[in-house]
């Protein structure tokens, strides 16, 4: 009995030694994700904990605003990999809250494909790998309704029969550009004007609305509570594969374009693991497993092989011609702060 | 055996009277390590400068009061006006909390009677049946309230199948889904309480009224109302004070479109605003002010209780 004790004892030591020896280069131990809610299949985690020998775990969030309070409230140094979108990566790296990669520590960024070499918000891949693109805009039950979607009319002034009707994501970022692109000004306008034109907006708005709500963005329309949400693309085909009568929005005044990246955190506790994620991640099967299941688009060659057919012809990935998207900037802090209260002024 | 059970001049105190600083330590430990301290870090946050997204710069600041009372306008450079925005949604959630309250009371008392008053044999049973459910995560059982709310849900199936209604209801996103979700999740606060006041409640004292020719109304308002009065006020408090904080509920079931105390503070702290200064000072004024509500109660509780004591 003595002898046992012992023995779980030396091993307990050894592991935790493992688990502490973060440098080493050999992979075991564990990796700690910080990930969007419903956006990588669990399988694929568990390919991985398989592969290199490590304990995966993750923690979720809804946005990336409640990502970036998380990890200042004292979660750096807890996770290893989190995945922001583009200005989140900008903004990340302008808080100093990324480890920088040196060149060659990681095996497969030549997988990246050539159009996305070198992204404004990371020049390089410095801190980041690409992840998975996609649009936001919103879905309409077009069993209710049966006009025309492609407007931002549908959310910013609803016809009568949809007034009520209409999920918005609690997302200030997503519903202020798209105020931005319906009225046809520039984010992070400074002009007095034209945020008071939001500002008004957004009040006259409101009343049609019937609830903010990002995580149940999907479930709110295939269960009918709502005839128009705002939703991602990729969440929005997954919605229409439950509720065929749901149909994607292009709007003609446009939408928002965005790129989800995994970046390595300041003070990873498993930097080596993390290194290791992302290039599995750069791998086209296992890339592909992610695309499948999100139904985004990934940026990495070869992917095509691995991806369900029918993803490209999906009507959610293939926008009009001619129209395009806007990607959400990064305001100064003065223009914030009244983003901030106009944010607040919709929902007091 | 809580509450009255402990009158002064029993023995066991007395056996343990030198050893009670030791015996309070841990208490007192537990108390200062986990509440004391994380209200001072708010306090002192309170009067901390803004950091932009999210965070505080050490320098002091009254800002974070400034902007619950003083309205500047969207641009922030308006002489200051009366700010009503917080203190509406402050008022909100007051207003919400204590119809939750009422709605609790009005059927948590009846059925703490009703246990109280079953044979002794049976009570634990009802009172295992009336905490079950909470034995599942608050989360889920709100988002089950969902699904029974929605306008295909089972509430307005059975009610258009029974022909009471002939078009299914809005219930989902009103306030009236928000009341439902609050009452759902507090009412055992309400129940045990009482219940342990009733259960201790001598029925011969009703008795002895009815022989006085008091009618059941009269033993009920003069009687066993009052002897049962401290669980009433502690079930009240049990329920008041979460309800007010609530997020859950308003934001799964009132579609988050109007502010409560409770998300307006998150909001802070993780949505967009990232302004913790501001919702450590929107802590501290709820804070304070659900402790003016406990000390007024307290204050009025004290003569009573000696009273009571004496007659039991």
């Amino acid at each position: 009995m003595k002898h046992l004790t012992q023995c779980t004892l030396a091993v307990v030591a050894a592991l935790a030694l493992t688990l502490g020896a973060t440098t080493a280069a050999q992979a075991a131990g564990k990796l700690s994700i910080y990930h969007w809610f419903e956006y990588i299949p669990q399988e694929l985690l568990d390919k991985f904990a398989a592969q290199h020998d490590v304990e995966v775990v993750m923690d979720t969030y809804d946005s990336n605003e409640a990502m970036l309070a998380t990890l200042k409230a004292g979660a750096l140094g807890e996770y290893d990999v989190a995945v922001p979108g583009d200005y989140m990566v900008a903004i990340l790296i302008q808080e100093g809250m990324l480890d920088p990669i040196a060149d060659g520590e990681r095996k497969n960024m030549g997988n990246i494909k050539a159009s996305f070499a070198s992204p404004s918000y990371d020049p390089g891949w410095k801190h980041s790998i690409p992840y998975q693109g996609g649009t936001t805009s919103f879905a309409v039950d077009t069993a209710q309704y049966s006009g025309d979607i492609n407007t931002t009319d549908i959310l910013f002034n609803p016809p009568a029969e949809l007034r009520g009707k209409i999920n918005m994501l609690d997302s200030q970022g997503e519903v202020l550009t798209m105020a931005a692109l319906h009225l046809g000004i520039p984010q992070c306008s400074q002009d007095r004007s034209q945020l008071e034109a939001v500002n008004d907006l957004l009040q006259n708005a409101k009343q049609h609305w019937a609830s903010f709500n990002s995580d149940t963005a999907k479930e709110v329309l295939v269960s009918g509570d709502v005839t128009v949400g705002m939703i991602y693309d990729g969440f929005g085909a997954k919605a229409r594969s439950e509720k065929a009568s749901l149909q994607y929005a292009f709007p003609k005044q446009g939408w928002v374009n965005w790129m989800d990246n995994v970046v390595l955190l300041k003070d990873a506790p498993n930097r080596a693991n993390a290194i290791l994620f992302m290039d599995f991640l750069l791998e086209p099967e296992n890339i592909a497993a992610v695309t499948n299941y999100a139904r985004y688009v990934d940026a990495v060659k070869g992917s095509e092989a691995f991806r369900d057919p029918d993803l490209a012809s999906q009507p959610e990935s293939n926008p009009p011609a001619g129209i395009s998207g806007a990607f959400i900037e990064t305001c100064d802090q003065a223009t914030q702060e009244v983003y901030d209260r106009i944010w607040t002024a919709v929902k007091k | 055996m809580a509450g009255g059970a402990t009158i002064e001049g029993s023995n066991t105190t007395a056996t343990y009277e030198q050893a009670r600083t030791w015996l309070l330590l841990p208490a007192w430990i537990t108390l200062a390590v986990l509440v004391l301290t994380p209200v001072l870090l708010m306090l002192v946050y309170s009067f901390l400068t803004k950091e932009f997204r999210g965070g505080v710069i050490w320098e002091f600041s009254f800002a974070a009061y400034e902007q619950f009372f003083c309205d500047r306008g969207l641009f922030g450079d308006d002489p200051c006006s009366m700010e009503w925005t917080y203190i509406n949604i402050f008022w909100r959630s007051i207003w919400q909390a204590g119809l939750a309250t009422l709605l609790c009371l009005c059927i948590g008392f009846p059925t703490a009677y009703f246990i109280a008053t079953r044979p002794e044999r049976v009570r634990p049973m009802w009172v295992f049946l009336i905490t079950i459910p909470y034995w599942v995560n608050l989360l889920i059982r709100t988002v089950s309230m969902r699904f029974m709310l929605r306008e295909e849900g089972p509430v307005n199936n059975f009610l258009t199948w029974t022909h009471i209604i002939d078009e299914p209801i809005q219930m989902i996103n009103t306030n009236f889904a928000v009341q439902v979700g609050l009452f759902y999740s507090y009412l055992p606060f309400m129940v045990l309480p009482i219940y342990a006041a009733v259960e201790r409640y001598n029925f011969t004292l009703s008795e002895a009224a009815a022989d006085l020719y008091a009618t059941k109304w009269v033993i009920l308002r003069r009687v066993l109302i009052p002897t049962v009065k401290p669980g009433v006020i502690a079930g009240c408090i049990l329920v008041f004070v979460p309800s007010l904080g609530a997020f859950l509920a308003p934001d799964l079931l009132g579609g988050a479109k109007n502010f409560m105390i409770g998300s307006l503070i998150e909001e802070q702290f993780k949505g967009n605003a990232g302004n913790w200064p501001f919702g450590a000072a929107a802590s501290m004024i709820l804070l304070s002010s659900v402790l003016v509500l406990l000390m007024i109660y307290a204050r009025s509780q004290v003569r009573p209780r000696r009273v009571h004591s004496e007659g039991a």
